[in-house]
């Protein structure tokens, strides 16, 4: 707050703004602060100003009664069309990638148990985020690294039933780890009866009584096993993010659990695109910001405006139950109240046939059992009822 | 029951009205069965030899009638009276009912099979109804998961807690046989007079803790004694031309059935070997499966002689043509019409043209009543064929005369008194709904105010394409006529299409300006435009101006006016606004900008930049069209929107506007510049190759080396096509239509241009380079293994100078591509729509302001946690600047 102005309006427009905040919205106040902030304002200003600010905000208010959730998911599934006319104007020209569009749109309404591209946004402490090269020594912790990643060559002495793997020490000290790792882990698997002679660079892993086959299946072992990082996580990248002003990493591949413990990394902040992992590690809170972002940012890639409010109530109505449920007949359809409305959707013998073993009621309070009855719909100007009085 | 009284007619007023309050589900039990029906079905002939139903038969007329003239023999009424009454067919065996083969075998496989008990301990059953009692009050799914857990631990007893009988496991062969696998591996068949018998054993009590209500469902009862047997209603006979009579599938259906009850009975009677009651056992139970559902699994459906599968019950229901989605949440309707649409600029947005042979079909009721006696006369008088007039009137008493087969109409008029009702034919403002499929969002139906006019298309103004998704060539769109007050006052206040301006999806216009109106605003409102005296009061004129005219900007020696001076005539007077144009390219400030790049508008007058398709367009945020809406109202947005579109397009109609080949003409240096851009990329992407043969090329990592050189290929050949998309703006001629079109956002982009003028580029199959064909090669044309540009589909030529025959096949082969890719993402995006619909559609906003579904249930406490409609805001948010700038705060 500025110091210069004098106390009195100073503590008026701080009570105003508590008054106000009891109406409006939190992000509102804090905007109106910033700017009344940096201004002069006399009182009778204020106080018009304030009389307009909550009368337009009364009149943008949602009128009772409105159908909000149709309304939404037109609103989500009315451009998702046109995510295929747009691209459709290019007609053969290169496009970028195609892992966003419509595909993960409809696995994120689908939640799908694994998204096809698993990824995760790992976000860094004050000490690591401002620096590249520290950021890339969180990264090389948390990309998976196996032997193979830093082998040379490996050859198969079948003579003396023994794997001779050369490793490269530039790899191995990019990714900050010692000959003494790779001893470690290898030593760990070789199993019963093997020798493993270390020399320089060069590591001989001798078997006894093998055939060739073994002797390859070992090999193939050895080289899939894991040096450092997190199982899942295929690649990382460190990247600038422009919006955020610091480096973070990005990875391929998701486990988020894993990932929140290592040291340097800002775990209020890390996130996964996979719902169901988020839902498991952080809550369906979490769940549901996963989903709303993930959402927003399929419609910003393709370039279409869809307002968050509708991409919010898309997500909680997926997880307001406290677990994450599909949009469709395993989810929030095959959960609803009225059988009717359930058979009207999909699978509809299964549905008739279980109400009747249950002894369901239908009590018209939804719109498609309404429909099907001929009854007005308990919705929009339908919810109006009016009592009259008979002299 | 069956000797029921012949009653008398009912008359229809003394049939009670009213409507369904709630349903109860449960499985019909074969008392009430009996209590239903009005008869038995005894024998399975259908007609005797002269033709008249059996008695006894399945079209027999104590279960209801459907020819004219025949009278019902249980109610006495005629066929539009009587509801038609149920009849039964008791079965010699009795029978699973397929549909509930799944449940019974889950109860066979929880109870026990001596005394019928669930198989928990009493103790076991005490502590999970406590829990169930209390879980069913609030938690339904809990419950549900519960019951599921119960049936589990049931399902893993093997001796009966009760009376330690000990068990088998039920094996159960889909559709309906089931069987007892015995300790020595020996399977017995379960027959249905068992499983009945086993059923009838479980309590009330132990089947509610497996989720069954007894009281609406016994289990037993999923076992069939007596099939009902429906009224001809729902199975009526049709008449062929040949006079021959062709049955229902569900009466071919019951025939079978009643045909092998038969015989059946005759074989238990007779004392038939088992082996033969069996097999006829079977057929019955096959008979009766397939009755209720002909596609299940493991069972062949039943064919019609022609080989065509019967449609049973199950099938009526299912699916989108089924009775739930076909023909009960989506009907045909009446007073509705559909046609070709067409443009019209000088109609309101709010109206829609409709054609003079429409109007005279469709009606509108309308009470007489004293005040519009003479109008109504009048209307009666003109008939069905003269416009406007009447097609039907309605006594006071109910009677309905069709004006068409009517005589005297002049006589008919003169008796018309208050409270006889006219249908007359549709007229200039009345409200109609207006629709385009696909109705993908909630402007894809509007209301319009009628506007007859001559002609046999719809017409509707430019404007409001966009939210229709329409367009000219060949569309064709729906109108509805709402039929009473209520109907009509919802469609006028709701739906008119003043009231859409703004979309709900992200709270700015989606009606607006497209194509011809932004090339007409820029070209008025650019620079080097003048217009005459006699020209400014023609588009003034046009755009309905009734105000005075501004001095010209130009007196001597001729007067002339400026466009933006026209522009400023029809801007509110109190309008101050500023916005970047489209066709900005290099000004940072507005205020010393003197390209007309960007749009300040002070005190209603225009004093710099252009109209364009950021300014007036649809789809358009934030933009001058946008913030007139915002601060004018739907209701003079509206009329400013038709007053300046109107204007627009005169504008452009006396300046003349086409595009040719001429506005695509380049300089030869342009064409040199291209081609050693192209040779340039295509020597670069050839030592790519040359260095992957050799071996040389390093492998990115995840990539193997054949996808890094891929990569590399497909970013050089980008990279030139983006460098050719820089050669053709740079030469293209700036006057050329073409380019003031991409420019201003009227049409095409630069894109488009590059491709007609430069360089079509790369050409791609699933977003990759052409590599099927034949072996190693796209065509016969090249060498196996040839990785270079043209083998793969890259078009190094455009559209003017022409492509290759090789670049016109990869051409069209991509285009392909794009349209089967278009087809195939319409339909997943449909059904996720669908799916987003159905889960989403009872969801309200409750009065306290909470977010509800059907059940009552919160799903958010205040709507997107600010209670702020996105349609009544200013893209979704509360513009505080014009707050500010409305408390006089401004700057």
């Amino acid at each position: 707050m500025a110091e210069t102005k004098s106390m009195g309006p100073q503590e008026d427009l701080n009570n105003v703004l508590v008054q106000l905040a009891k109406i409006l919205p939190p992000r509102i106040i804090d905007d109106l602060r910033n700017r009344l902030s940096n201004m002069e304002i006399t009182k009778e200003q204020l106080a018009n100003l304030t009389r307009i600010l909550v009368n337009e905000y009364y009149k943008m208010l949602i009128d009772p009664g409105e159908a909000i959730g149709i309304v939404t998911a037109q609103s989500v599934g009315e451009p998702s069309t046109q995510m295929i006319l747009r691209s459709f104007h290019f007609a053969g020209l290169r496009e970028f990638s195609m892992a966003l569009g419509l595909p993960r749109m409809i696995e994120l309404v689908d939640a799908r148990r694994k998204p096809s591209i698993p990824m995760m946004m790992i976000y860094l402490d004050e000490e690591h985020r401002k620096d590249p090269n520290k950021a890339q020594e969180v990264a090389y912790k948390v990309q998976l690294t196996t032997i193979e990643n830093v082998t040379k060559s490996v050859e198969i002495d079948y003579i003396n039933s023994q794997i001779i793997i050369e490793i490269d020490k530039n790899e191995l000290n990019q990714r900050g780890l010692s000959m003494e790792d790779v001893r470690k882990v290898v030593e760990r698997i070789k199993g019963k009866g093997a020798r493993v002679e270390i020399e320089d660079n060069v590591i001989r892993v001798t078997l006894e009584e093998a055939d060739i086959i073994k002797l390859r299946r070992v090999r193939d072992k050895i080289m899939q096993t894991r040096l450092a990082g997190i199982k899942n996580v295929k690649k990382s990248l460190v990247r600038y993010s422009e919006r955020d002003g610091e480096w973070i990493i990005e990875t391929e591949g998701t486990n988020l659990e894993a990932v929140l413990t290592i040291d340097g990394v800002d775990y209020r902040r890390t996130i996964s695109n996979d719902i169901h992992e988020v839902a498991e590690v952080l809550g369906v809170e979490a769940a549901r910001t996963v989903i709303m972002r993930e959402l927003k940012k399929v419609l910003d890639q393709q370039g279409l405006d869809t307002d968050l409010r509708h991409l919010m109530l898309v997500s909680d109505v997926m997880t307001w139950t406290g677990k994450v449920r599909q949009v469709g007949r395993h989810g929030v359809v095959s959960e609803k109240e009225s059988p009717l409305a359930r058979a009207a959707f999909e699978v509809t013998v299964k549905n008739l046939v279980e109400a009747s073993i249950k002894g369901e009621f239908e009590n018209f309070r939804g719109v498609v059992e309404s429909v099907l009855a001929g009854k007005y719909i308990p919705i929009g100007t339908g919810i109006v009822q009016l009592l009259m009085e008979f002299e | 029951m069956a000797t029921q009284a012949e009653k008398t007619s009912i008359r229809e007023e003394e049939i009670p009205l009213k409507t369904i309050k709630a349903i109860k589900f449960s499985i019909l039990s074969p008392d009430i069965t009996r209590s239903l029906s009005v008869m038995e079905i005894t024998t399975s002939e259908t007609y005797d030899e002269a033709g008249r139903p059996m008695v006894g038969g399945l079209m027999d007329k104590r279960l209801g009638v459907v020819e004219p003239g025949a009278r019902c023999e249980t109610c006495g009424n005629p066929p539009d009276k009587c509801p038609g009454h149920f009849g039964r067919i008791e079965l010699a065996r009795p029978v699973i009912h397929v549909e509930y083969s799944k449940y019974v075998h889950d109860l066979l496989k929880t109870t026990c099979r001596e005394c019928g008990r669930i198989l928990l301990t009493d103790d076991e059953i005490e502590k999970y109804r406590r829990r169930l009692e209390k879980l069913r009050i609030r938690w339904k799914l809990l419950a549900d998961r519960l019951i599921e857990r119960i049936r589990k631990k049931a399902m893993e007893r093997t001796v009966c807690p009760h009376c330690g009988a000990k068990q088998y496991r039920v094996r159960f062969e889909r559709p309906y046989t089931f069987y007892e696998e015995r300790e020595n591996g020996v399977l017995e068949r379960l027959d249905p007079m068992k499983i009945r018998e086993r059923l009838e054993k479980i309590p009330d009590s132990d089947l509610e803790l497996l989720g069954w209500d007894p009281k609406a469902a016994r289990p037993e009862w999923a076992v069939l004694t007596v099939l009902p047997v429906p009224p001809p209603q729902v199975r009526p006979s049709i008449q062929l031309e040949t006079g021959q009579r062709s049955e229902d599938d569900l009466t071919h259906k019951l025939v079978d059935i009643v045909r092998v009850n038969e015989k059946l009975r005759t074989a238990i009677e007779s004392g038939a070997p088992s082996s033969v009651v069996d097999q006829l056992w079977d057929l019955l139970q096959y008979h009766i499966a397939t009755y209720f559902n002909n596609e299940l699994p493991n069972l062949p459906p039943v064919k019609h002689r022609s080989g065509r599968p019967l449609k049973t019950l199950a099938q009526r229901l299912k699916g989108k043509e089924g009775r739930f989605r076909g023909s009960l949440s989506g009907k045909r309707v009446d007073f509705s019409a559909r046609t070709v649409i067409s443009p019209d600029p000088n109609l309101s947005i709010n109206e829609v043209g409709v054609p003079i042979d429409v109007a005279k079909m469709l009606t509108v009721p309308m009470t007489v009543t004293e005040w519009d006696l003479d109008l109504a006369r009048q209307l009666v008088l003109n008939g069905p064929e003269v416009w406007p007039g009447a097609n039907y009137v309605v006594y006071p008493d109910g009677r309905r005369v069709d004006l068409r087969y009517f005589r005297d109409r002049r006589e008919l008029a003169n008796k018309l008194a208050p409270g006889f009702i006219i249908e007359r034919h549709l007229i200039n403002g009345d409200i109609v709904l207006f629709n385009r499929q696909p109705s993908l969002h909630r402007m894809s139906i509007m209301g319009h105010l009628v506007r007859v006019l001559p002609g046999r298309t719809f017409r509707l103004h430019l404007a409001v394409c966009p939210p229709y998704n329409a367009d000219f060539d060949g569309d064709e769109m729906n109108l509805h006529v709402p039929q009473n007050e209520e109907a009509r006052a919802e469609a006028k206040t709701l739906m008119l299409v003043q009231n859409h301006i703004i979309t709900p999806r992200y709270g700015g216009p989606i009606i607006g300006a497209r194509q011809d109106y932004i090339t007409g605003g820029y070209l008025l409102t650019k620079k080097d435009t003048f217009i005459n005296k006699e020209a400014i009061v023609y588009l003034l004129a046009a755009a309905g101006y009734d105000g005075d005219i501004d001095e010209p900007a130009i007196m001597y020696p001729k007067e002339l006016w400026t466009g933006k001076q026209l522009i400023s005539m029809l801007l509110p007077k109190d309008l101050n606004w500023i916005q970047s144009t489209a066709i900005r390219e290099s000004c940072k400030d507005p205020y010393n900008c003197y390209t007309d790049e960007y749009l300040i508008i002070v005190n209603g007058y225009m004093a710099a930049g252009v109209l364009d398709k950021k300014s007036i367009g649809a789809e358009q945020v934030d933009s001058l069209w946008h913030v007139v809406v915002k601060r004018y109202g739907n209701s003079y947005a509206r009329k400013w929107v038709d007053s300046i579109l109107r204007s627009l397009v005169r504008f452009l109609d006396l300046r003349g506007f086409s595009m040719g080949i001429d506005s695509l003409e380049m300089p030869p240096e342009s064409y040199r510049e291209l081609d050693k851009l192209y040779d340039d990329s295509e020597k670069k992407v050839l030592e790519y190759i040359q260095k992957f043969k050799e071996g040389k090329l390093e492998a990115e990592p995840g990539l193997t080396i054949e996808e890094t050189l891929e990569n590399d290929v497909t970013i050089e050949l980008s990279r030139v096509r983006e460098a050719a998309a820089r050669v053709a703006e740079k030469y293209i001629n700036k006057d050329g239509e073409a380019y003031i079109m991409a420019k201003t956002g009227a049409r095409g982009s630069i894109v488009n241009i590059t491709q007609m003028v430069a360089m079509l580029g790369q050409q791609t199959i699933r977003g990759e380079r052409f590599k099927r064909g034949f072996s190693g090669r796209t065509t016969a044309h090249f060498e196996p293994g040839d990785l270079g540009p043209t083998a793969k589909g890259f078009v190094r030529n455009n559209f003017k100078v022409g492509l290759t025959p090789l670049e016109f096949f990869f051409h069209a082969a991509g285009g392909r591509d794009g349209l089967v890719d278009t087809a195939v993402r319409t339909a997943q995006s449909g059904y996720m729509q669908r799916r987003l619909i159905n889960a989403l559609q009872d969801i309200y906003v409750a009065y306290d302001g909470t977010v509800r579904n059907a059940s009552g249930s919160i799903i958010q406490t205040k709507y997107a946690e600010d209670g702020i409609d996105v349609s009544k805001s200013d893209h979704g948010k509360l513009n505080l600047d014009e707050i500010f700038r409305r408390a006089g705060l401004s700057r």
